[in-house]
């Protein structure tokens, strides 16, 4: 038993540590089902309705391949939320991992751990308090969301059904992360191996989805998330497949603790490899630098960006199919769309696209602040080095990072997107114009992170806090009829429709010269300000 | 004889904190000079606003002959600055950052680079995350002594190394000296400012309260002394500067401050010396006598000069 001893007060400070960050999360998770039940409720009134839509998802392997297959047409429930069945437990499977993550590796890094374990700390107090909070998280997440979903009026065996699903994905997911965390000896790398893990089983779930009627669908049966979504939610809800991933995080977990008695604190069990013991030439600048520290973040991020540009683009030759009820039609409009189905399609795509772009920028952006608090941002500053050519680096590679990604993707559903429209030299550029219209937006919310930056450090990851305002602002506002004022608080809401839409240069002539601006302020704040 | 720094009336607060209350500091141009004081005391604050991280709320500082904060990064390509946590990237190996924290500052020499690394033994090879604490901090050493700056500002420098590297780093610190190098070492080990420095300066609560070589603060503190004589002594408890006097029959023991002891001395050979043993004062004495009444919030003791 001492080798638990200390697990109660370790959950408390991970509590403690994260009192925001869970809590917001838990309502993310919970509001994006019940708003997605709740709009996508009255868009089926009735069975023949929610057979149509069943049908074209499933004829199309696009579709099937991203979201899944329909099991049952017929189930209000299913046809409301299959969006979500496997894609949000691909979401909850990575927030539960990081917070496993977060406590066990990150703690370790940090050096926190080793000043803790000198106290009366158990050898398993660390993984098993991380365990405790990150599947208590997931777990709760489930309950409200069954009850959030049953608030909208769908079954309640369904909805429990679909809470299971997530939770089950979370719980293996907290046991990958539980391994993860004991290989590496990098919070960032257990991660990257743990997305490594995330992202195989839900191709091999795409796979087996798409694969036709009498072809490889039990490749689906390799995948965690395959077993979640196989739990059925709404379409028979066989809970008995949820042993499935109970037992493999049961496997998981004890492969972990047996893993955290063969090593030592603060080591993993792949030993890093030496590296170069001069740098090359090229490192000789802040920005050789930033480029150095943010470059592999960047490859992954372009990578997935290609990839999600071709599926988007391939979807798009199917969507006047999909879209084929009127509401739906009316619905696909109300959402950016103007000028023909596919053009409205890809032109939300695009927009998507451009907010994930926005998250990188941010993620980019806040390396500032981390490089700052972590002192490493010091010793640079003491060099020939000023503090707008070391911020400069930094910025640089949120707003050309971004521009790359966006205008990847772009690239990937052009080609795509012509490939089966039989238009290629007029498609590419067409959504590469697409993508470069998403820019004026994006750099608003890295200038937002830039100014805070410079005026309000403390404060900067409150630019997480605005983009999700502007993200619900976009997604329900036209749903809940927001007055336009309220809606154009949002960047987002002023970028050009394209392709298909009107381009008109003022509004992206507008929010570049806000972005410019905030970019500006930022930097004057930055050289005037304290650092430290 | 020029100034390599000169601080005066340094004042930095941190909400109701005062870091800084008033700092004075003059460091002359090719001497090593030792800034000591405890944890907390400001020694760090005062850097950082010499490197221009921070800006004082009030006072005056002049670094190599230019303002700290306006000409931040054009003086910074003359000094090489240690800190007191070296944190590393965690992906880059010791011999990149290096090699990139030189770059900067605007080059390396490579021989003098391989020279450090041998006797510091560290493996360059290693990433950032890999490195123990003291070989973090060598890392930040090697980048700075291979530079060729004119002046070093090292906080804290040897907190992490063991006793044998920091031999290999007062080695180091001797070779810069006699490069006429100017150093400002800050320190709490009152060993390495005592075979170091120069002069010194004690800071305590955010203000320097002692300056000077060691020879002027020594004449600060108390010599004890043990006297055995010929006769009974006389007179000297009414001597200025004894205290914790001891006198048993032709013994004497007491404490004197050191600006007395010719006195003290003239009035025990009066009564004729029969053995004597004198202890200098260290500059440890020093220290606590600046310090072991701070809870008392005693008054500082007036500068010398």
């Amino acid at each position: 038993m001492k080798d638990f001893a200390g697990t109660a007060t370790l959950v408390r400070l991970a509590l403690r540590r994260d009192r925001i960050m869970l809590p917001v999360w838990i309502v993310v998770f919970v509001s994006m089902a019940a708003g997605s039940a709740k709009a996508s409720i009255d868009l089926y009134p009735d069975v023949a309705s929610r057979v149509e839509a069943a049908n074209t998802t499933n004829s199309s392997p696009a579709l099937v391949s991203l979201y899944g297959r329909i099991f049952d047409p017929t189930s209000l429930g299913e046809v409301s939320l299959f969006k979500l069945t496997s894609f949000g437990a691909l979401l909850v499977a990575l927030l539960a991992a990081i917070v496993v993550v977060r406590h066990t590796r990150g703690e370790e890094e940090s050096g926190r751990l080793e000043l803790l374990s000198a106290g009366v700390l158990g050898r398993y107090a660390s993984l098993t308090a991380a365990l405790i909070v990150s599947a208590g998280t997931v777990i709760v997440m489930g309950l409200l969301t069954a009850l959030s979903l049953i608030g909208t009026g769908l079954p309640a065996s369904g909805s429990f059904a679909f809470g299971l699903t997530w939770a089950a994905a979370g719980l293996t997911f907290a046991g990958v992360g539980a391994v993860t965390a004991q290989l590496t000896e990098g919070a960032r790398t257990a991660n990257g191996l743990t997305a490594v893990v995330l992202g195989v089983s839900y191709v091999l779930r795409a796979l087996g989805d798409s694969a036709s009627d009498g072809g490889a669908r039990w490749i689906s049966w390799l995948s965690p998330i395959g077993w979640a979504q196989q739990i059925r939610p709404f379409a028979g809800d066989r809970w008995i497949v949820a042993l499935l991933p109970l037992a493999l995080m049961v496997v998981l977990v004890a492969a972990a603790f047996a893993l955290v008695r063969r090593r030592d604190v603060g080591a993993g069990l792949v030993r890093p490899r030496p590296g170069p013991a001069t740098a090359s030439p090229s490192l000789r600048s802040p920005l050789a630098l930033a480029w150095r520290l943010q470059r592999g973040s960047l490859y992954a991020w372009g990578f997935a960006f290609l990839l999600l540009g071709f599926i988007v683009g391939n979807i798009a030759s199917n969507v006047d199919g999909f879209v084929s009820s009127d509401s739906a039609k009316e619905l696909v409009e109300k959402l950016g769309g103007v000028n023909g189905i596919t053009d409205a399609f890809l032109s939300a795509e695009m927009g998507m696209l451009g907010l994930l772009a926005s998250a990188f920028g941010i993620q980019a952006a806040l390396r500032l602040r981390s490089e700052e608090t972590a002192l490493r941002a010091e010793p640079l500053l003491a060099t020939g080095v000023t503090r707008v050519q070391w911020m400069a680096s930094h910025v640089l590679m949120a707003l050309l990072g971004t521009a790359v990604l966006v205008l990847v993707g772009g690239l990937g559903s052009g080609i795509s997107s012509g490939a089966s429209l039989g238009n290629m030299g007029r498609q590419v550029p067409r959504m590469l114009a697409a993508a470069a219209v998403q820019l004026p937006a994006i750099w608003v919310v890295t200038g937002l992170v830039v100014i805070l930056f410079g005026f309000a450090p403390k404060l900067v990851t409150a630019a997480w806090v605005l983009f999700g305002a502007f993200l619900l602002i976009g997604q329900f506002g036209p749903i809940f009829d927001l007055p336009q004022g309220l809606m154009n608080v949002s960047p987002y809401a002023h970028t050009p429709r394209l392709p298909g839409g009107d381009f008109s240069a003022t509004p992206v002539i507008l929010v570049s010269a806000i972005a410019a601006l905030l970019l500006a302020a930022g930097f004057t704040g930055f050289r005037r300000r304290d650092v430290g | 004889m020029t100034s390599a720094i000169v601080v005066s009336g340094l004042h930095k607060s941190y909400g109701s904190t005062h870091a800084l209350d008033g700092l004075d500091l003059e460091v002359a141009t090719g001497e090593v000079h030792g800034f000591l004081g405890p944890n907390g005391a400001g020694k760090s604050t005062t850097i950082r606003v010499l490197l221009g991280l921070l800006k004082a709320d009030e006072g005056e500082a002049s670094l190599l002959g230019g303002d700290p904060w306006q000409d931040a990064a054009k003086l910074h390509r003359r000094l090489a600055y240690v800190p007191g946590d070296v944190n590393l990237w965690p992906n880059l190996t010791g011999g990149e950052v290096i090699d990139l924290l030189g770059r900067l500052r605007g080059g390396l020499d490579p021989k003098k680079r391989d020279d450090l690394l041998r006797r510091f033994d560290l493996d360059p090879t290693k990433k950032g995350r890999t490195y123990s604490k003291g070989n973090r901090q060598k890392v930040a050493l090697v980048a700075a002594l291979a530079s060729d700056v004119e002046l070093l500002i090292l906080d804290e420098p040897t907190s992490g190394l063991d006793p044998l590297m920091e031999e290999v780093f007062r080695q180091f610190i001797e070779e810069e000296r006699h490069r006429d190098r100017t150093v400002l070492l800050s320190s709490h080990i009152l060993s390495e400012v005592e075979a170091l420095c120069d002069r010194i300066s004690i800071i305590r609560r955010g203000k320097v309260v002692e300056t000077g070589t060691l020879a002027d603060l020594r004449h600060l503190t108390r010599t004890s002394i043990q006297a055995e004589l010929a006769a009974a002594p006389n007179g000297i408890a009414n001597l200025p500067g004894v205290h914790s006097l001891e006198i048993e029959g032709n013994r004497v023991r007491c404490e004197v401050d050191t600006a007395q002891l010719d006195a003290l001395m003239k009035q025990l050979a009066a009564s004729g010396i029969k053995s004597l043993v004198a202890q200098p004062p260290t500059l440890e004495e020093l220290f606590l006598r600046h310090y072991e009444d701070d809870t008392v919030a005693a008054e500082p003791l007036a500068a010398t000069r």
